[in-house]
């Protein structure tokens, strides 16, 4: 059995202070090789160990896609979050071991796109910087519009590179140097494509006035990261085989339980194909479905769970095993 | 998996049709029939390497690779713009495909690939087809052909690339001399949707929305497999929407005395990866047949496949294009099944 949710190993090789919110990491393979290519605009998940809690954050990767030697990813420290940025800041240092996910991409460039416009905010900035890279070898012209509080809070434009093919302007509220989104997209060219990335309140006035353009819906893109739900470990109780099995942050339902022996059917692992459905006999507390098979009447049911990728957040949890 | 492979070297898949499973790749065949009974499902599973059968390598290699390469470039000799397309954007997933085979060749069969890279100057050697090319890395002068073309001239299989876009996947590219009855320039540019339009039932089972979430999320280094099948008459790739006219009498010579010989099950591996700097999907469609002869050599896949083809939802014999030797199928099968319970799974035993 194969549990194919493997992660990579990685050790930090380096740390920058960037600005005074932001640090860049860089990641190596703790064997040696290279990491895995990716495209500009993918991130991974780094499981962060923090007081027996385990964060799972995506990062977006900033470093070169044509460079596999390393990862980069910008962390800005939210002090309102629920602590892993916080534990990426103050306990993980140069050497530190940590796992991160394969890249994945739901930030990708149009390649039919005549040109890409980027609006960045704040660390918003990162994936735009690996696109920036993998635009550099191509012959497509791009804008990226990168705003910040300030100059000092800015500093992550030194990772812009400069081309024929890039106009980067800068915006600082400090300076009253101001972002206009309207005035950026009302003049751009058919085929054009806009990028934002930045806090939600960026992204929905950006949309927002790309919208009153008359901007098609498809050449409108952001970066949204889902939820991750690897929470708090929980234990279910098995009815059948009378057996607790405790499911830690690290691992998934299905993983625990077949660490314990029981045995699931499951196919795609990935909450799509419905063979590990199974039965809710009891609950106390809410389950958390990351699944696309269940209807979202059977979900709200709480009397089924994919445990290949659903969760809970409970006291009591019976499962008919 | 085996590091003797015997190939045959000489075998055919049009004219004279010599193809023949050894027993040993009669041992290793896809049979595709879990349980005595078939409908569709989101059939994806992750793709891990393992045991010693066609899963054991990332893209498998078998005793027919010298003779399918072969027959690939029959095909493309005759018809080449019919059996390979590929639109310019998807140019970077071409090397990202070229990568991934050579890659996979090398760590699966040392023995017959061979690649060496110094920067972007890489020298591949294939001995199994007597190549040795040194070309730099990114720059397709330094080709004879595309990426894609080049490096699937030398792997079974067909492969479709798909590029990642508007909440969808888009058909972008293809290198096809294996397909069933459908067209490359026909599906290129359309969205997953658009292909998969004729497909009996899927679209009502919610299958097609919820693969396509699945393919979406789909990550670089977690490639996911799928089994698909249909009949052919003859054991012959090429029997693509264009040259209809050429195979498609052959469906009326099927006989009760020949359909052991003639009928072939054609099954479909498909192991899909996400491709990483392109962020495009490609779709290998790695085809083995055997003939109903050779598969009631083993009881238990005599037995179900009776079982399946009797009790198949008519909609997929039409789709699948067998409706008009079926009944012919379904009688003779019919002997090698004594009506004994089949164990589950689809292995021979």
């Amino acid at each position: 059995m194969n549990s194919h949710s493997g992660t990579i190993d990685v050790i930090v090789s380096d740390i920058e202070s960037i600005t005074p919110l932001i640090k860049v990491f860089t990641l190596q393979r703790s064997d040696g090789r290279p990491l895995p290519g990716f495209s500009g605009g993918s991130h991974v998940l780094v499981l962060i160990p923090s007081r027996g809690k385990i964060f799972r954050n995506p990062y977006s990767l900033m470093s070169s896609p044509f460079d596999t030697s390393s990862y980069q990813i910008g962390v800005r420290r939210a002090e309102q979050g629920r602590g892993g940025s916080i534990a990426m800041h103050d306990e993980v240092q140069v050497g530190t071991r940590l796992k991160i996910t394969q890249p994945v991409n739901n930030f990708p460039l149009n390649k039919l796109a005549l040109k890409h416009i980027f609006i960045a905010g704040g660390v918003g900035i990162t994936p735009v910087i690996a696109q920036a890279k993998d635009l550099q070898v191509g012959q497509i012209p791009y804008e990226i519009h990168y705003t910040a509080l300030s100059p000092d809070h800015g500093a992550m434009q030194h990772y812009l590179d400069a081309g024929p093919l890039v106009k980067t302007t800068l915006y600082f509220n400090s300076i009253n140097r101001l972002i206009n989104f309207r005035q950026i997209l009302a003049q751009q060219p058919l085929g054009s494509h806009v990028y934002i990335c930045g806090p939600a309140s960026m992204i929905v006035d950006v949309i927002a006035v790309a919208r009153e353009l008359g901007w098609s819906e498809s050449h409108i893109h952001w970066e949204e990261f889902t939820e991750q739900h690897s929470g708090a470990a929980f234990d279910v109780r098995l009815s059948r085989s009378n057996l607790t099995v405790n499911v830690p942050p690290e691992l998934s339902l299905l993983e625990a339980l077949e660490g314990s022996g029981v045995e699931v059917p499951y196919l795609c692992r990935g909450g799509a194909c419905g063979h590990c459905e199974t039965t809710v006999l009891e609950l106390d507390g809410e389950l958390i479905h990351n699944d696309i098979w269940l209807s979202e009447h059977q979900k709200s049911s709480k009397q089924k769970i994919m445990p290949c990728v659903s969760r809970a957040n409970c006291t009591r949890l019976v499962l008919d095993l | 998996m085996s590091v003797s492979i015997q190939f045959k070297p000489a075998e055919t898949f049009r004219g004279d049709y010599t193809f023949r499973n050894s027993s040993a790749a009669l041992a290793r065949f896809p049979f595709p029939f879990f349980e005595d009974n078939y409908d569709y499902s989101m059939n994806l599973e992750p793709h891990v390497p393992s045991g010693d059968g066609i899963y054991s390598a990332n893209f498998d290699v078998d005793e027919h690779y010298i003779g399918e390469c072969r027959e690939r470039a029959l095909a493309l000799e005759k018809d080449h713009d019919k059996h390979y397309i590929a639109l310019p954007y998807i140019m970077q997933a071409q090397w990202d495909l070229l990568e991934l085979i050579m890659q996979s060749y090398v760590a699966d069969y040392p023995q017959y690939f061979s690649l060496d890279i110094q920067g972007n100057q890489w020298t591949w050697s294939n001995r199994l087809l007597d190549i040795c090319d040194i070309f730099t890395f990114g720059d397709v002068a330094t080709l004879p052909y595309e990426p894609l073309e080049y490096i699937t001239r030398q792997a079974q299989g067909d492969w479709v690339i798909v590029d990642d876009r508007d909440d969808t996947l888009i058909w972008s590219a293809g290198m096809a001399t294996e397909r069933a009855d459908y067209s490359v320039r026909f599906n290129v540019g359309m969205t997953w949707s658009e292909w998969h339009g004729p497909v009996p039932r899927i679209t009502e089972m919610g299958v097609l929305d919820r693969a396509l979430k699945f393919l979406k999320r789909m990550r670089v280094g977690h490639p996911v497999r799928r089994l698909n099948w249909t009949f052919t008459v003859n054991p012959r790739f090429e029997t693509s929407a264009e040259s209809l006219a050429e195979w498609a009498p052959d469906r009326t010579a099927v006989t009760a005395q020949n359909v052991g010989k003639k009928v072939f099950l054609r099954v479909e591996h498909q192991p899909l990866h996400r491709l990483p700097r392109s962020n495009a999907i490609v779709f290998p469609v790695r085809t083995y047949f055997a003939s109903l002869e050779e598969l009631v050599t083993v009881p238990k896949w005599g037995r179900r496949l009776h079982r399946v083809l009797r009790d198949l939802n008519p909609a997929h014999k039409d789709y699948k294009g067998f409706a008009l030797y079926y009944d012919i199928m379904v009688a003779w099968l019919a002997q090698y099944d004594d009506g004994l319970p089949t164990t589950p799974g689809s292995g021979p035993k």
